[in-house]
């Protein structure tokens, strides 16, 4: 067992896509390209080797080019993906990764999304009950509570997506370029949030391709390339040579 | 944390009852959306079908069963319960990418949730079950009391059905449109509407392989008989539905951990 202090411990973690079965969806594709025998080429290594230990209470950011990983080794931190080799240990909880139009199931509206997604932390009803207001006071989303998430324009789904995540305080906090979308005025409201969220000892992994706010927010970065792990370490030391890199 | 992720993890069923509860409600209120009648809609459907189905069959083919509306129903009841539960944790996984692709959740949690959704409308059509008795007159036994035995068992062979087929399907497409000929080749190999005896020496032999058989027979016996069934009925029943649980969630261990790839 490793030190108990690194909230999040990321430990020899590759991550293998197969970009030829990755097309395959049916029995048929399925049979003709196992007889053809091109199932299991095309190896492509999303992460390779990343070794990460980060302690609670940092802000950790990801940065790097697109395609260099950070999603992935985001949802790999979160669980959602399982590494091909290697291991990740995460010492409390984890809030809903707050990412780019995901999230939610569309049929519903607002008010039962927020119920599904609290019951997805172990919230039941009476708990989400008494954090509702806050959650639709902060999305400001009032008028649209009972509409169908179908309908909303991506900044509400944002803005929503943010506002459930962050409701309930967790250990962990996820965050994929979601400041991108939503106002000036909604961005500034969510970074006061996360701060508050710091503050109260979260820690936040935090992707962005902004390296003002990553600045601006985190204290430490990593620095990803092509899956690789180039540089771990304070935020303006990381972030200096990122950009001379690029 | 990290061992949530590594084991199947049914001792979390219990974390997660939240989830599984506001899931069941989710598919309740979606299934009756928009329509007058609602939930009453559970209680008609059987009703309705019953009563074109025990036209057709005593009227046009002359079938000999006695109370044949009653034996129809609750073949039907039972059927339509795993018909349909085992299509919807078919779809369930695929369906609740969004959610997956978020959070971490056992991922069971989705077809159980189907399947126990399912269960809860097929609660309501046991009225319809009563209604019938009600009309034709039927007697009532003490043994009807026992009637969530086999509904218990079949709960279980369709949840284990059903983590096979969501887990399958999730990888390939195929078994979608697959599965909708098998489950009616397999209403037909199962004594809904006729009677096992009518059966051809040969036919009926295959017929001790079919599980919801023995279901269905084990509830009819409790209803329409007052009679409990033979031991070795029990054994069949317990055996085939632990066991499908069983392969199931060996089925779904395995192929859950790429799931995330496909949806």
């Amino acid at each position: 067992m490793e030190d108990k202090k690194y909230i999040v411990s990321v430990k020899d973690v590759s991550m293998v896509f197969n970009l030829a079965t990755e097309k395959v969806d049916s029995l048929k594709e399925y049979v003709l390209k196992l007889l053809k025998r091109e199932l299991m080429m095309q190896k492509f290594f999303a992460l390779q080797d990343i070794n990460l230990n980060i302690e609670s209470g940092d802000a950790v950011a990801l940065i790097g080019v697109n395609g260099s990983g950070k999603s992935t080794l985001l949802k790999v931190i979160a669980g959602v993906m399982h590494p091909t080799t290697g291991s990740v240990k995460v010492r409390g909880s984890i809030a809903p990764m707050i990412e780019l139009g995901a999230g939610f199931d569309m049929e519903l509206t607002a008010r039962e999304n927020v119920f599904l997604n609290g019951a997805v932390l172990g919230h039941d009803r009476k708990f989400m009950e008494e954090h509702f207001k806050s959650i639709i006071d902060f999305a400001e989303l009032w008028d649209f509570v009972d509409v169908p998430v179908k309908n909303y324009s991506s900044g509400m789904v944002a803005r929503l997506g943010f506002a459930i995540a962050t409701e309930i305080k967790a250990d962990v906090l996820i965050v994929d370029e979601v400041l991108a979308v939503g106002d000036f005025r909604f961005q500034e409201k969510c970074k006061k949030r996360m701060e508050e969220m710091m503050s109260g000892g979260t820690t936040l992994l935090f992707v962005s391709h902004s390296t003002d706010q990553v600045k601006e927010l985190c204290n430490k970065a990593v620095w990803l390339k092509k899956g690789r792990m180039q540089m771990f370490g304070e935020v303006n030391e990381v972030c200096a040579c990122y950009e001379a890199d690029v | 944390m990290e061992k949530i992720r590594e084991k199947f993890a049914f001792g979390y069923l219990f974390n997660y009852m939240p989830l599984i509860r506001e899931l069941v409600q989710r598919d309740l209120k979606v299934k009756y959306r928009r329509s007058f009648l609602g939930y009453l809609w559970s209680l008609l459907n059987p009703l309705m079908m019953m009563c074109i189905m025990s036209y057709i069959f005593s009227e046009i083919f002359q079938s000999t069963i006695p109370n044949f509306p009653l034996y129809l129903i609750c073949g039907q009841t039972l059927w339509a319960f795993f018909s349909e539960s085992t299509s919807m944790a078919m779809h369930s996984v695929v369906q609740s990418g969004a959610l997956i692709k978020k959070v971490y959740i056992p991922k069971f949690i989705f077809p159980v949730s189907r399947v126990l959704s399912s269960f809860v409308t097929m609660s309501f059509s046991l009225l319809a079950i009563l209604i019938v008795m009600l009309f034709t007159r039927a007697t009532v036994y003490w043994t009807i009391l026992l009637f969530w035995v086999p509904l218990a068992f079949l709960f279980v062979f369709s949840c284990g059905m059903g983590l096979v087929l969501s887990a399958l399907s999730t990888y390939f497409r195929d078994i979608t449109h697959l599965y909708g000929v098998l489950t009616l080749a397999w209403m037909y190999m199962t004594p809904i509407f006729y009677d096992p005896a009518i059966l051809p020496e040969t036919v009926r032999g295959t017929l001790q392989w079919n599980p919801i058989y023995h279901f269905i027979t084990f509830f009819r016996e409790l209803i329409l008989f007052g009679q409990i069934p033979a031991g070795h009925v029990w054994a069949i029943c317990i055996g085939s539905s632990a066991a499908m649980l069983l392969v199931g969630m060996l089925v779904f261990k395995k192929l859950q951990r790429n799931f995330i790839l496909y949806i």
